[in-house]
C-alpha cells in the first residue's frame, strides 16, 4: 500500500486505535519506509509533549475539601456507634487492600508507560534514515562524543570477547530529558541501551528481571545517579548479558 | 452486612468522583483558563452530577460522563459560550497549513512553549488533545465526552495536531519574542 494511505492511518496508530491486523501492516511498513516512521515518531513525540505539559494545573486544598464536603453532607449517614466499632477493622483493610491495589496499578502503568516510550523510540530511530549520530564500534569514540550535548558523562563496556558489537549512538529525550541512546549489535539483531540521569521518582522503574513487551524485552537499572534500559527484539537472556556487561562498567 | 440500602448508591458516587477530582479540575482550568471560574465550574459539576447520579448506568463509562458533564456545564458558562461557536469547517481552514516534519522541534519545545501553544489553540482542538493525551481516554470514551461521532474524533484530533505543530512552528520561528 502506497505511502499516503498509510498517513492516514498513523494518528490512529500512535494512539492505539488501529484494528490488530492493520497494525501489524502498518508496523510492517514503519519498518521499511524511513518518511512514515520519521511522520509516526513526530506524532508520538507530539503525544508526549502534549501529556508532560497538560498536566499543568493543581486544584487547591480548601477545594478539594468543599467538593469532599458537599458530597459527603448529602450522602453519608450518621451510623450507630456500635456499628462503627464492629465495621472499622473491616473498613481499614479494605481501604489499605484498594490502596496498594490502586498504587501498585499506578506503579505499574507508569512503568508500562516508560517502558512503551523507550520501545517506540527503538523502533522509531531504528527504521530512519540514519539511526546513529555517532558511528563507531569503539567505544572511546561515542563516549567523547556525547560530551557537551548532554548533562552527565557514562562509562561503556569492552566488548571484546563477547558477543556484542557497539553500532553508534545518538541524543534522545525522555519525557523531555536528554540522554544517551546507543545500539548495539547481536547477531543480525540490534538493541538501545538508553541512558539518562536518574531522578528520584523513577524509582517505580525498579530494576527487576527484564519484562516482555509485544515483542521486545526490556531491562532496566539504576546505578550511580544513573538510570539505564535496554530494549531489543532478543530473548531475556541475550538482554541479560549485555544488561551485565553495562553495570560492570558503570 | 446490614449498610443501609440507601447510602449504597452515594458511597459509590464519591468512590467514582473523588479520584477524579484532581483531572477534572485540571481539564476545567484549562478551558476556562482561569482559577476562580475552574473552581466553580468544577464544583458545579460535581453538584450536576451528583443530582443526575440515577440516570447514570451501572457498568458504563462513568469518567466519559463526568467529564461529558464538565464540559456541557463550561459550554453553557459565560466563558464557554464564547468559545462554543465553531464549526469544522472553520478549524480545518485553520489548520490546513501543515508544518514540514520537523522531529528536533518537538524535542527541543519545552514545557512552557507546549502550554503556550495549547492556551493559544481553539477550544475544540485543545479540549481534544487534553482528553486523548492527558486523560489517555479512548476514542470511544472522547466520543462519549464530546458527543460527537468516532469519525469527528479522529479528524479532529489530526486537526488539532496539525494545529498545535504549526503554532510551535511559529514560536520556533519567532523565538523567544514570539511566547
Amino acid at each position: 500500500m502506497a505511502c499516503e494511505s498509510w498517513r492516514d492511518k498513523l494518528d490512529a496508530y500512535v494512539d492505539g486505535e488501529l484494528a490488530a491486523s492493520e497494525t501489524a501492516a502498518l508496523s510492517k511498513h514503519l519498518r521499511e519506509c524511513a518518511a512514515c516512521s520519521s511522520e509516526a515518531l513526530e506524532l508520538v513525540q507530539t503525544k508526549r509533549a502534549v501529556a508532560v505539559a497538560g498536566k499543568r494545573y493543581q486544584p487547591s486544598a480548601e477545594l478539594r475539601e468543599k467538593v469532599r464536603r458537599s458530597l459527603g453532607k448529602s450522602t453519608r449517614r450518621e451510623g450507630s456507634w456500635v456499628w462503627k466499632i464492629v465495621a472499622l477493622p473491616a473498613t481499614l483493610v479494605l481501604i489499605l487492600s484498594v490502596a496498594v491495589g490502586l498504587y501498585v496499578e499506578h506503579e505499574k502503568t507508569q512503568r508500562q508507560r516508560v517502558y512503551s516510550e523507550l520501545t517506540d523510540l527503538h523502533v522509531a530511530t531504528l527504521a530512519s534514515a540514519s539511526p546513529v549520530e555517532v558511528v563507531s564500534t569503539d567505544r572511546h569514540t561515542v563516549k567523547p562524543w556525547f560530551e557537551g550535548k548532554i548533562p552527565f558523562s557514562f562509562n561503556l563496556p569492552e566488548l571484546q570477547g563477547s558477543a556484542f558489537t557497539l553500532v553508534g549512538g545518538r541524543v534522545t529525550y525522555l519525557g523531555q530529558s536528554p540522554g544517551a541512546h546507543l545500539i548495539y549489535r547481536l547477531r543480525q539483531h540490534q538493541i538501545s541501551v538508553f541512558i539518562f540521569q536518574d531522578r528520584g521518582n523513577d524509582r517505580t522503574l525498579g530494576s527487576s528481571a527484564p519484562v516482555s513487551m509485544l515483542s521486545f524485552t526490556v531491562d532496566s537499572w539504576a546505578k550511580n545517579g544513573l538510570r539505564y534500559f535496554v530494549v531489543g527484539d532478543v530473548g531475556a537472556q541475550d538482554i541479560e548479558n549485555l544488561s551485565k556487561l553495562l553495570r560492570d562498567a558503570g | 452486612m446490614e449498610v443501609p440500602d440507601s447510602r449504597l448508591p452515594a458511597a459509590t458516587f464519591e468512590d467514582l468522583a473523588l479520584p477524579l477530582f484532581d483531572q477534572l479540575y485540571n481539564f476545567a482550568h484549562w478551558l476556562t483558563q482561569d482559577t476562580t471560574e475552574a473552581e466553580d465550574l468544577v464544583q458545579e459539576s460535581y453538584t450536576k452530577a451528583l443530582r443526575g447520579f440515577s440516570s447514570f448506568q451501572v457498568g458504563t463509562n462513568f469518567r466519559a460522563w463526568i467529564f461529558r458533564i464538565l464540559r456541557n456545564t463550561f459550554l453553557t458558562s459565560r466563558s464557554g459560550l464564547k468559545s462554543a461557536s465553531f464549526d469544522e469547517q472553520e478549524i480545518e481552514e485553520i489548520a490546513s497549513d501543515r508544518p514540514t516534519p520537523e522531529t528536533i522541534l518537538i524535542q527541543q519545545a519545552d514545557r512552557e512553549m507546549v502550554q503556550q501553544a495549547l492556551t493559544e489553540l481553539a477550544v475544540p482542538f485543545r479540549e481534544i488533545l487534553l482528553l486523548c493525551e492527558v486523560e489517555e481516554m479512548s476514542y470511544e470514551e472522547i466520543a462519549q465526552v464530546l458527543a460527537i461521532p468516532i469519525g469527528t474524533v479522529m479528524s479532529r484530533l489530526y486537526r488539532a495536531r496539525k494545529a498545535l505543530r504549526s503554532l510551535l512552528l511559529e514560536k520556533f520561528k519567532g523565538g523567544t519574542n514570539g511566547v
